[in-house]
């Protein structure tokens, strides 16, 4: 019965024939460090899991967010849990995906076909890391504040659009509940996004062309 | 390659990752879940001794307000909330304390001397003075409290809902 329920289902939508073209390539014999890809794309579900379970409970404003997250912290059943994933993954998804760009650099993964593959992926590492200096504001407490008063500082010293970016990194010349609410937005909101949808690029060509072997000592 | 128990390496593997997977799911499941619904497990339910004074402070046979605040924290957010009172003092040095809010939809009643009536004004419900209904919407007769007298002073016994 389940049997026959799930060929007509499968029938319909085609699911094997997905599975197959996902999962059941061929691949060359690699090594661990060519499983640094999908650990970056777990992490990455993870953090959008716990994120969103976070935000059921932190509220964006510099009158709430400090306390929202004591609330988090002590007052939530498993909240400790669930932030605590959530600070912990971020920390190993820079060091994986940044493993993951010198694995393909060295092994010279990145060169023809594999051009686009590449540049997605440097936008993506770009994106972590954006990922990572909005979030480290949002607990609001003095270590976000000062770290981000740093960091916006730098923008600064851009020549000649330095105060311009700096001003709009901040939402104004000083940091402000306006920054915090900017930075809350496209740490969940902005950044999210286009990471998810270059990572549908980036999955789509490692589908079409494959992964590239290790090199060979001749090559 | 068949094992001579029947039970191939395809199907030890199906049995070894549901039983993983059960174990896994129910690690993050449960806490998943707990942290949802954690603020509605704890149901705060105040209650106290609210101190109303002298009772000699209130003049017999005419209802008169008091008027305290409750202070209620959910989550990390402090709630005061103000509570009225109509103290009445009978002859007899009996006192009988009703909550000022209507049964109806909890608006606040007032004490109308020239009627002898408590009045709702938002849609017009009327108690007498015992606190029963006598006209309009209200289901149920004003809430009463339970008080105690020690050393001539009033106190009620506040329960929040």
């Amino acid at each position: 019965m389940a049997e026959k329920v799930l060929t007509w289902i499968d029938e319909r939508l085609g699911l094997t024939g997905i599975y197959r073209t996902v999962f059941d390539r061929k691949v060359p014999k690699v090594n661990w460090w060519y499983t640094l890809g999908s650990a970056s794309l777990y992490l990455f579900l993870m953090q959008g899991v716990t994120g969103i379970f976070l935000t059921v409970y932190y509220v964006p404003s510099p009158s709430h967010a400090y306390e929202s997250i004591q609330y988090i912290m002590h007052g939530v059943a498993f909240g400790w849990l669930i932030r605590g994933i959530h600070h912990w993954g971020a920390t190993l998804m820079v060091i994986f995906v940044f493993a993951h760009m010198l694995r393909t650099f060295f092994m010279a993964a990145y060169k023809y076909p594999r051009e686009i593959t590449w540049l997605t992926g440097v936008i993506l590492f770009l994106a972590t890391l954006g990922m990572g200096f909005t979030g480290y504001l949002l607990p609001w407490n003095q270590r976000a504040y000062w770290a981000t008063t740093v960091g916006t500082e730098i923008a600064g010293t851009v020549p000649f659009l330095g105060g311009f970016l700096e001003r709009l990194l901040r939402g104004g010349s000083e940091l402000s509940g306006v920054t915090l609410a900017r930075f809350f937005s496209v740490h969940i909101w902005f950044l999210p996004a286009m990471i998810a949808l270059l990572i549908g690029v980036h999955l789509y060509l490692i589908i079409r062309i494959g992964i590239s072997a290790v090199p060979h000592e001749d090559d | 390659m068949a094992d001579p128990q029947g039970l191939d390496r395809r199907g030890f593997v199906k049995i070894v990752l549901t039983f993983l997977g059960t174990i896994m799911g129910a690690v993050i499941g449960i806490p998943a879940i707990g942290y949802l619904i954690s603020p509605a497990t704890r149901a705060q339910k105040g209650e106290a001794w609210i101190p109303l004074g002298q009772v000699e402070k209130y003049p017999p046979g005419i209802p008169t307000l008091f008027n305290f605040t409750r202070t209620s924290v959910n989550g990390w957010e402090k709630t005061v909330n103000s509570y009225g009172v109509f103290v009445l003092r009978s002859s007899d040095d009996q006192v009988r304390v009703y909550s000022n809010m209507c049964t109806h939809l909890s608006c606040r009643v007032s004490w109308k001397a020239e009627t002898q009536e408590y009045l709702c004004p938002c849609h017009d419900g009327h108690f007498d003075i015992d606190g029963k209904v006598t006209a309009g919407p209200p289901p149920k007769p004003m809430q009463q409290f339970e008080t105690k007298v020690e050393d001539g002073n009033l106190s009620i016994h506040f329960i929040e809902a």
